[in-house]
């Protein structure tokens, strides 16, 4: 049913090494675009929120497990700034933040040594201060850059392009694309797997991730099939969304997302990371993502290197939960050193 | 573990609900139960220990109830009933909506105790039992509010003794006791010997609700307490669920008592996956079905009929998600496998796969096993065919088998090979097909893309061998209420004896059988002489014995076409019945007037006409439901023909009552096989004649003539007949019901009494229920 992989691109794991041991998985190649198996695909809306809304009673973690769990999150962080009033000034203190996630007290209480988020992710004016500040501190964080027309995706389609050069010219060394949703839309699946074949050649050794803005593509079947061409593609990362659409990460959409890497790893070999990314504030609803991926792709996922979670404010509440944890006290906000 | 550790490992770890206040509250007790008798708790008898399947532990002493206990309790419930009845339906409300909020404020209480007795995983007695335990009082917190308005026409019927099983105690109690008293019946429950625990609990709220005394009774112990409730004289209706075999026995136990009986029993559901489904989540879907509860449930999608160019990737991806499933202390929260109930079900549930599991591919999951408790691993048993006995056998356990399937037709036959019809679930994206296999799977409850849902508005109980009767939704309100009617003995009318000298018309007329469309002769090739009252010889009619029996219910299942008909065109073959009958209404009229010697032939042929008309009228109105059931989709009601039903026509009306039966039968769908008035057979015999000028296609209505007192056991023992309607003037309810139990046919007896042919009570809805079974199909939607 599927064709062999038809791209030698793959280079390997090329990204700054995090601080933890970590397996590293060779790049998705990607392969010919085959329409018989994106045809096929079926996500069925009902079953699959049955099967989100009841994980979270089936899986619970807590204590020490919690603790380590909510860790773990902070390490797939790809700690984020997206605003238009931007400025150096607040992207080295989110690299700071990035670098420094939790206070070493705290840290120490748990008997763990410093950890960092997974990455910074930030737009491309910003991936030159990011870079130096990261550089400056000597730590060997990734910054991401979202590109691509970010985040509607509909500036010209060879400055798209150059955008992707430019930004990994500048240091970045992930690059998070915007689909063209009308692609998806109008059933032009071909027309997608090329765009997305070239943003990869753009990216060269940088990494690509996929944002699909799931909330954008009317359907779970959809995003399954949008999913799919993305990886056959050559995508190494797919991920739910900009964070700028009204319905952003949700579980029924990261299922139907990780059911379809768990597929393409079953029928290719090569491992797809998964970013969620908007609407993940808490560190309940992290463990919860954890589990899922867990329970649907299993122990290898979780690791930076495939799974990580976009978000500002969930490092917040986790900073907050581990406080607890070590104290027995519920925490403040105040008490943790912003981002 | 240190976090470190933990940070690489990524393990779940423990996450235990407590069990504290559960055992705290037995504690309270010191241990040990009397039983709830008439508002208060007995003190201890002889007692039983009921332990923790997880680990053995006893938790309590329960009490062994004695029949002198029973006989308490039911004159206990007796002595409630009747004020309990009379208060307004917006009384007894209040009370059931004081029962589901105290089941809402003690919710983790019931969920720890029902986890800690039973041993089904705490996500599940939290999440699912609990919640719909609530959800049921306060479902039939509204049914007693609308009681009057609604419901007019029907009574309670009085005390009711219900038996229920170990692996839902909480709610099935909660399925037994809501609608019961609800509609102002008194109830005596025993819960299962295994499960006592909630029960007694319950016992409690009973209290903390201000439940008048005797409502509620509660009897603890081993089957021969159930044994003392069924055989029980005062009681009127015996609910029952759990296995085939008991409901059996209960069947041929309250045969002829009058009682009336409900059964949810045993299944072997079958579990459809087409090629087009979106496999992933039907193989969640199975987790849902067979890995629930540990597979311990009557409806469990036990079943798998794959679809065979998909079965490889169906199996491997199932076997992935097996590997997943955490097996363990049913307590911890994060388990999706528990312990089976009791060491007892344990060796059942290890003999049926140690004697099948060698005609297919065994794949158990990897998952530890506890070294103490009731542990079995989720089985998967691939490579079955229909013939393999655990494809046939129900295990309640948590081991799923597998077949394959080429074709939707086929798929159908293979789900449909079964002596069970609890459930079935059917996975396809594919309205079109989905739709269109639901109605055709022999079923009570119809899963599309989901399984195991329940719910207090959506009617739950089987077809054949999985019991009668419904739970559930207005169709559940039936075996709780019976019409508001005296009921008067039926007088035996006996056919006019053979003159010492026999006025004999020349010309002989010999009426025959009415099988497949043609007329038949006796197997046995003996007939009888009806004689009219002055002794003039009207004719004669053959005897038929079983093998007639056999050749008419062959017909009617050569007729089964018929129940796919549509209701208009069924309208329009009962009008013309009555057309060509009232054609020829003076013959009819002067051949009732000489066979029973009066005046009525004009007056019954003319009920008879207008009987046609209103089931002519009904056969295209009969509607089903679209139940409210609390999610995004739709539970349909849907009123299927029942099948082939076997009548026995009331001798007093010898035209209508054959009418009254034959009508509303036929006009839902069914096929019958009516035994004529006994003492007046011949306008049975003439009217066959008016069925083959009216467009009855051959098979969908056959008639013989006999002893109905001969014809009850083969008819009503006959496993190819779906229901039997005693109507008729010999009493043969007894046999008809007892008889009944070898396939758990639907019975219907009128206990010798007497019914109106010609008034409102000959006709109407009371018929139509009887005629059909409601299966409810759910449809959950969205894109």
């Amino acid at each position: 049913m599927k064709s062999e992989a038809t791209s030698t691109r793959a280079k390997g794991g090329d990204r700054a090494a995090a601080q933890l041991p970590q397996v590293t998985h060779p790049r998705n190649p990607g392969m010919e675009l085959n329409m018989d198996w994106v045809r096929a695909t079926q996500a069925n809306t009902s079953a699959i929120e049955r099967r989100c809304s009841a994980l979270p009673g089936r899986r619970s973690v807590k204590k020490d497990h919690q603790a380590a769990w909510l860790l773990k999150a902070i390490t797939m962080i790809d700690l984020t700034t997206l605003a238009g009033d931007d400025t150096p000034g607040r992207v080295r203190r989110l690299c700071a933040k990035a670098a420094h996630p939790v206070r070493p007290e705290i840290l120490s209480a748990l008997g763990v040594g410093n950890i960092t988020t997974g990455a910074v992710c930030v737009y491309h004016d910003m991936i030159a201060p990011a870079v130096e500040t990261l550089r400056h501190m000597g730590v060997a964080l990734p910054v991401a850059a979202v590109s691509t027309g970010f985040p509607a995706g509909l500036s010209p389609y060879h400055l798209r392009i150059e955008e992707i050069r430019e930004s990994v010219r500048a240091g970045a060394s992930e690059i998070d694309i915007v689909i063209s949703r009308r692609h998806v839309l109008t059933g032009n699946w071909q027309a997608l797997y090329d765009e997305m074949r070239d943003f990869r050649e753009a990216c060269g050794d940088a990494h690509v991730k996929a944002i699909l803005a799931t909330g954008e593509l009317g359907s779970l079947r959809n995003v399954a099939r949008a999913s799919l061409v993305c990886m056959m593609a050559g995508a190494d990362f797919i991920k739910t969304s900009t964070g700028k659409e009204s319905v952003n990460a949700t579980l029924p959409v990261s299922l139907v997302m990780i059911r379809a890497i768990r597929d393409y790893y079953e029928a290719t070999g090569y491992r797809v990371g998964y970013k969620p990314a908007g609407g993940i504030s808490k560190a309940k609803d992290a463990i919860t993502y954890l589990a899922l991926i867990k329970e649907e792709l299993g122990d290898d996922w979780l690791t930076p290197d495939l799974f990580r979670f976009g978000a500002s404010s969930l490092l917040g509440d986790i900073e907050r939960q581990l406080e607890h944890h070590v104290t027995g006290h519920y925490s403040a906000t105040y008490r943790h050193p912003m981002g | 573990m240190t976090v470190k550790e933990i940070f690489d490992t990524m393990d779940y770890g423990l996450a235990p609900e407590s069990a504290k206040e559960a055992l705290g509250w037995i504690a309270e007790r010191k241990g040990q139960f009397g039983l709830y008798i008439g508002g208060r708790m007995t003190g201890v008898g002889d007692t039983f220990a009921t332990r923790n399947p997880a680990n053995g532990e006893v938790l309590a002493q329960v009490t062994q109830a004695t029949p002198d206990d029973v006989d308490t309790a039911v004159t206990a419930a007796r002595k409630a009933q009747r004020k309990w009845a009379a208060l307004s339906g917006h009384e007894r409300a209040k009370y059931l909506y004081a029962l589901a909020r105290l089941v809402q404020k003690h919710s983790r209480l019931f969920a720890v105790l029902e986890t800690l007795d039973n041993g089904k995983p705490i996500r599940e007695s939290r999440d699912i039992d609990i919640p719909l335990v609530a959800r049921h009082f306060y479902y039939h917190a509204g049914m007693a509010q609308l009681q009057d308005a609604e419901l007019p026409d029907r009574e309670a019927l009085g005390v009711c003794g219900q038996i229920i099983p170990w692996n839902f105690p909480l709610l099935m109690l909660s399925w037994k006791i809501a609608p019961a008293i609800a509609m102002g019946n008194t109830v005596v429950l025993k819960p299962a010997e295994y499960t006592s625990l909630t029960a007694l609990l319950f016992a409690q709220i009973c209290d903390e609700a201000g439940l008048p005394k005797g409502v509620v009774n509660i009897v603890t112990g081993d089957g021969r307490v159930g044994e003392a409730i069924v055989t029980h004289e005062d009681i009127d209706k015996i609910a029952f669920t759990g296995s085939t075999e008991v409901g059996r026995v209960i069947r041929r136990e309250t045969a002829g008592s009058g009682k009336s009986l409900t059964l949810e029993l045993g299944g072997k559901s079958p579990y459809i996956v087409f090629d087009d489904a979106d496999l992933d989540s039907a193989v969640e879907g199975l987790v849902d079905a067979i890995w629930f509860n540990q597979g311990q449930v009557c409806c469990a999608g036990s079943r798998l009929i794959v679809q065979e160019g998909i079965a490889d990737r169906f199996y491997a991806k199932l076997k992935a998600r097996m590997d997943k499933l955490r097996m363990g202390d049913p307590l911890d929260k994060s388990i999706d496998v528990g312990a089976v109930v009791d060491p007892v079900q344990h060796a059942q549930i290890t003999k049926l796969v140690e004697a099948g599991a060698s005609d297919g591919e065994l794949y158990q999951a990897p998952c530890p096993i506890p070294d103490t408790g009731c542990f079995y691993p989720p089985t998967l048993i691939t490579g079955l065919s229909s013939a393999s006995m655990l494809m046939q056998e129900e295990i309640f356990g948590p081991v799923l088998v597998a077949t394959t399937f080429r074709t939707p037709s086929e798929a159908v036959e293979i789900a449909n090979n079964t002596r069970y019809g609890l459930a079935a679930t059917v996975w396809s994206e594919n309205v079109n097909l989905t739709l269109d296999i639901a109605p055709k799977l022999a079923a009570g409850v119809v899963w599309v893309n989901g399984t195991n849902m329940f719910d207090a508005a959506a009617g739950f109980g089987g077809v054949r061998e999985s019991g009668f009767g419904r739970e559930g939704g207005w169709e559940g309100l039936q075996t709780y209420t019976k019409p508001r009617a005296k009921a008067q003995s039926l007088k035996p009318i006996a056919a006019f004896a053979a003159p010492k000298e026999a006025k004999v018309d020349a010309l002989d007329r010999t009426a025959k059988f009415y099988i497949g469309g043609k007329q038949a002769r006796p197997d046995g090739g003996y007939s009888q002489a009806v004689w009219s009252k002055q002794g003039d010889l009207l004719g004669h009619v053959g005897i038929a014995n079983r093998k007639d029996i056999r050749n008419a219910v062959e017909a009617a299942h050569a007729a089964a076409g018929w129940s796919k008909t549509t209701g208009h065109l069924r309208a329009q073959i009962l009008y013309y019945v009555g057309e060509n009958l009232s054609a020829r209404a003076e013959e009819f009229a002067a051949r009732i007037d000489a066979m029973m010697g009066g005046r009525n032939g004009r007056k019954e042929v003319e009920a008879a006409v207008s009987r046609l008309f209103t089931y002519a009228a009904w056969a295209d109105k009969y509607d089903g439901a679209a139940k409210p059931v609390p999610m995004r989709g739709v539970a349909l009601a849907m009123n299927e023909p029942v099948g082939v039903i076997g009548g026995f026509c009331p001798d007093d009306a010898p035209l209508l009552g054959l009418v009254s039966l034959m009508a509303p039968a036929i006009a839902m769908g069914n096929r019958v096989v009516l035994a004529a008035s006994e003492p007046f057979p011949l306008a049975a015999t003439d009217f066959y004649q008016v069925l083959d000028t009216s467009d009855v296609p051959a098979g969908v209505v056959n008639i013989v003539t006999g002893s109905h007192a001969e014809l009850a056991s083969p008819l009503a023992g006959h496993l190819g007949v779906d229901a039997v309607w005693a109507q008729s003037g010999a009493d043969i309810s007894a046999i008809v019901e007892g008889e009944s139990a070898g396939n758990l046919k639907r019975s219907w007896v009128n206990n010798a009494n007497a019914r109106d042919w010609f008034g409102a009570a000959g006709e109407g809805r009371e018929f139509l229920v009887h005629a059909t079974e409601v299966k409810t199909i759910w449809v959950p939607y969205g894109e």
